[in-house]
């Protein structure tokens, strides 16, 4: 029963660790344009190629 | 390029570089994105510019002294138009308030869950104490957080004396926090936390996604107005020319609409000469003649020549703020439409209190304690909490909104499915809804052209931005005529292009004797040879309208266009038509129809038919509708082919036959929970398991509507 004292905090840290991670996404607007997100990947970067 | 600035001089330069927010309405995929960051990028003197494709903007930080005509003129260079984004017209995001709660929810559900487990496997004692007070430390400030959205809700309609989804919600999980919190401080053997927590994450879940789609909504309202001109060049009493904005226009002044110009302001013409593009107003696509006298509305566009126009109504009292207002008016109407979920919990919220009342009465007349009673009636209203329910409307709606979407057909709101799956009578707008809204030529008249003079019609025609023109050059173009090479070209407001030919003078214009829409090509030495243009229907018209007629979809024509126009259009669809209707007469047409009991589905493009869109129990719009249209509607359909109506309606259609199945899932789910419930045999590991399959086998349901619009 040792363990729990251990493995609880541990597991509670991680947890709100993640929560945390979420909360700064969200503030930093991350989730603010979503198809935005998604369409981004298919910018091109090269400006000369002809269309 | 510009980095080195922001990183060199951080606090001195952060100082003078400024923000600003400016709408792209044009801007719809990666590549528009590229070009509009690249292009601002590469003027001198801006930081960084990032695009936000989901509200149509572009985020510039650039240095004081480039000003706002620079960033448009770069970005009208590339073709788009852009707009300095108003501060109240900023679209207010409703998934956005919901993803903190659900994050909370998510996280403290996921941690009680762990420690729910040790204890349902057997913890004991002072284990299980410990596990229950950690829980409650997570639990109680979670649940307090991630409930605010029902809490608020349910308070407000209580407060009308209403009642929705959430009040059976709040409810449900207050008591059954206050009793899983009282049975912690005790030392009992069960608490509730984890049910409760999985139950607001299955219901936060649900309202994202619902709120996902009403984002892509946006107010029709704030769209009409700017199709106004923002200012005019004001000719004072002395002839001296100064720049007004709209606002401050008023009756009386005399303002100078250059060729191409959107007016500012109702007025009437007083000198030169024009004709005036009113399809904003009336869908007509042939532009009017206005002469001295003439009347001319705000929004519309001067299509050949300047002219003097004196205001004669400005602002709140134009002819396009009168649309905006019935478009205002009509909305809110639909706004009083009852969703389904709504409706269902008017039943559902008065049957389980009942219930609950009712085990706690039988369990205090069979001689028990009131505590046991208490937590016995207490398990029914947890058991019964409309987790599913909850599910089985959103999850259905978005993944026949992303069926929809795979085939063109973009769905703005939940409540559209709904309402569209209810309707019975279709009116559609002509131009630009039945036909396709855009000059087509006659294909016999194009066969008889020679090949060397198809080349000089497209090389000629490829020079003016006229209908007519654009019309031409398109359809000759797909045939795969190649255009010849000009000399001297130009182009005359009104007259045309002329040209020169290998030497031969060549013109594309105006015939003489003009009968309907029609385009002359003139080769010196040759015969006159006029080409007829006609706005053409959609393709694959008659089968959607069969398709329609088979669903029991009685389908009719409501134009602005005069009768002749219409007629003919009428004639080659065999549909019945009213023709010259003005927009509140559209509007006026519907809520007849709706008041003898049809429900109406309305298609249209145009800014007259805004009010129509938005008064009609469901609307849909083609994607090359005005910007008016494009917001009023529910729907809007990208392709050419008109069959997106009627398969937008079946997909209606099947997906409230979805919902209606899941309700009957989720309630079949509680005829076999609750009178175990009743029978005080439920435990919190049957409820975590009751509830988490009921939702997984409402969502499994709801995936099948994935294919439904094959």
């Amino acid at each position: 029963m040792n363990g729990l004292a251990f493995m609880l905090p541990i597991a509670l840290g991680m947890g709100l660790f993640g929560l945390g991670a979420f909360f700064w996404a969200l503030r930093r607007g991350q989730f603010s344009d979503l198809d935005g997100a998604a369409a981004r990947i298919l910018i091109e970067d090269d400006e000369d190629v002809p269309e | 390029m510009n980095a080195p600035l922001r990183v060199d001089a951080y606090g001195a330069v952060k100082a003078s570089l400024s923000h600003t927010t400016l709408a792209v309405p044009g801007m719809h995929c990666a590549g528009c994105m590229g070009k509009v960051e690249r292009a601002l990028a590469a003027l001198g003197g801006v930081a960084s510019a990032r695009t936000n494709l989901t509200a149509r903007t572009v985020e510039v930080v650039h240095e004081a002294q480039v000003g706002l005509p620079a960033l448009v003129a770069a970005l009208g260079a590339i073709g788009f138009e852009a707009q300095l984004r108003e501060a109240e017209a900023a679209p207010v995001s409703a998934v956005r308030p919901l993803l903190a709660p659900l994050g909370v929810a998510a996280f403290a559900c996921m941690n009680v869950m762990l420690l729910s487990v040790s204890v349902w496997s057997g913890a004991e004692g002072s284990t299980r104490q410990l596990f229950h007070w950690i829980s409650a430390l997570i639990a109680v400030p979670a649940i307090v957080y991630a409930g605010r959205p029902f809490f608020a809700s349910a308070l407000k309609v209580l407060r009308h004396g209403k009642t929705n989804m959430d009040v059976p919600i709040s409810i449900g999980v207050v008591i059954a926090t206050a009793l899983s919190f009282y049975e912690t401080l005790t030392g009992g053997a069960e608490a509730w936390f984890d049910g409760v927590l999985m139950l607001l994450m299955f219901l936060l879940a649900g309202r994202v996604l619902d709120a996902m789609m009403r984002d892509r909504a946006r107010s029709g309202v704030d769209a009409l107005l700017r199709q106004a001109a923002s200012g005019a060049m004001v000719i004072a009493a002395d002839g001296q020319a100064r720049w007004v904005e709209a606002k401050a226009l008023h009756p009386g002044m005399v303002m100078r609409v250059a060729a191409g110009e959107r007016l500012a302001a109702d007025g009437e013409v007083v000198r030169g000469t024009t004709r005036f593009d009113q399809s904003l107003l009336t869908g007509e696509s042939a532009p009017v003649q206005a002469g001295p006298g003439a009347q001319v509305h705000a929004g519309t566009l001067n299509a050949d020549a300047p002219v003097d126009v004196r205001v004669s109504a400005a602002g709140q009292d134009t002819a396009l703020a009168e649309i905006a207002r019935l478009m205002d008016v009509a909305g809110q109407s639909r706004s009083r439409y009852v969703r389904i979920a709504d409706r269902a919990s008017r039943l559902y919220a008065p049957a389980v209190h009942t219930l609950a009342a009712l085990t706690f009465a039988g369990w205090m007349l069979a001689g028990a304690g009131v505590y046991h009673a208490l937590v016995v009636a207490i398990a029914v209203l947890i058991i019964t909490c409309p987790c599913a329910l909850g599910l089985a409307v959103p999850v259905a709606q978005v993944v026949a909104a992303g069926a929809l979407m795979k085939r063109g057909v973009l769905v703005k709101d939940g409540s559209a499915l709904e309402r569209m799956a209810a309707v019975d009578r279709l009116l559609l707008d002509k131009t630009g809804t039945l036909t396709v809204g855009r000059p087509v030529p006659d294909e016999a008249a194009l066969d008889v052209l020679p090949d060397a003079e198809a080349a000089v019609a497209l090389a000629l025609a490829s020079h003016s931005r006229h209908p007519l023109s654009l019309g031409l050059a398109r359809a000759l173009a797909q045939r795969g005529v190649r255009a010849a090479v000009l000399e001297d070209v130009s182009e005359v407001p009104g007259k045309g292009v002329t040209a020169r030919w290998n030497g031969i003078a060549v013109a594309l214009g105006r015939p003489l004797s003009a009968y309907g829409m029609a385009t002359a090509l003139r080769v010196e030495g040759g015969p006159v040879r006029v080409i007829p243009f006609a706005d053409a229907l959609r393709p694959d018209t008659d089968a959607a309208l069969a398709q329609l007629a088979a669903m029991g979809v009685q389908a009719s024509i409501l134009s602005g266009d005069a009768a002749p126009a219409v007629a003919t259009v009428a004639r080659a669809t065999g549909l019945t038509a009213q023709a010259a209707a003005s927009p509140a007469e559209k509007q006026a047409a519907i809520e007849r129809l709706m008041d003898s009991g049809r429900t109406v589905l309305m298609a249209g493009d145009g800014l007259n038919d805004g009010p129509a869109l938005a008064a009609a129990n469901a609307s849909i719009a083609p994607g090359s509708a005005s910007d008016v249209g494009r917001q009023a509607a529910d729907m809007v359909f990208t392709g050419e082919s008109l069959l997106a109506i009627p398969r937008a309606i079946t997909v209606a259609r099947k997906t409230m036959r979805v919902v209606r199945q899941n309700f009957a899932l989720a309630i079949g789910y509680n005829l076999l929970a609750v009178p175990l419930a009743m029978a005080g045999q439920v435990t919190p590991l049957i409820a975590a398991i009751a509830m988490s399959t009921s939702s997984l086998v409402v969502v499994a349901n709801s995936l099948r509507l994935a294919g439904a619009a094959r």
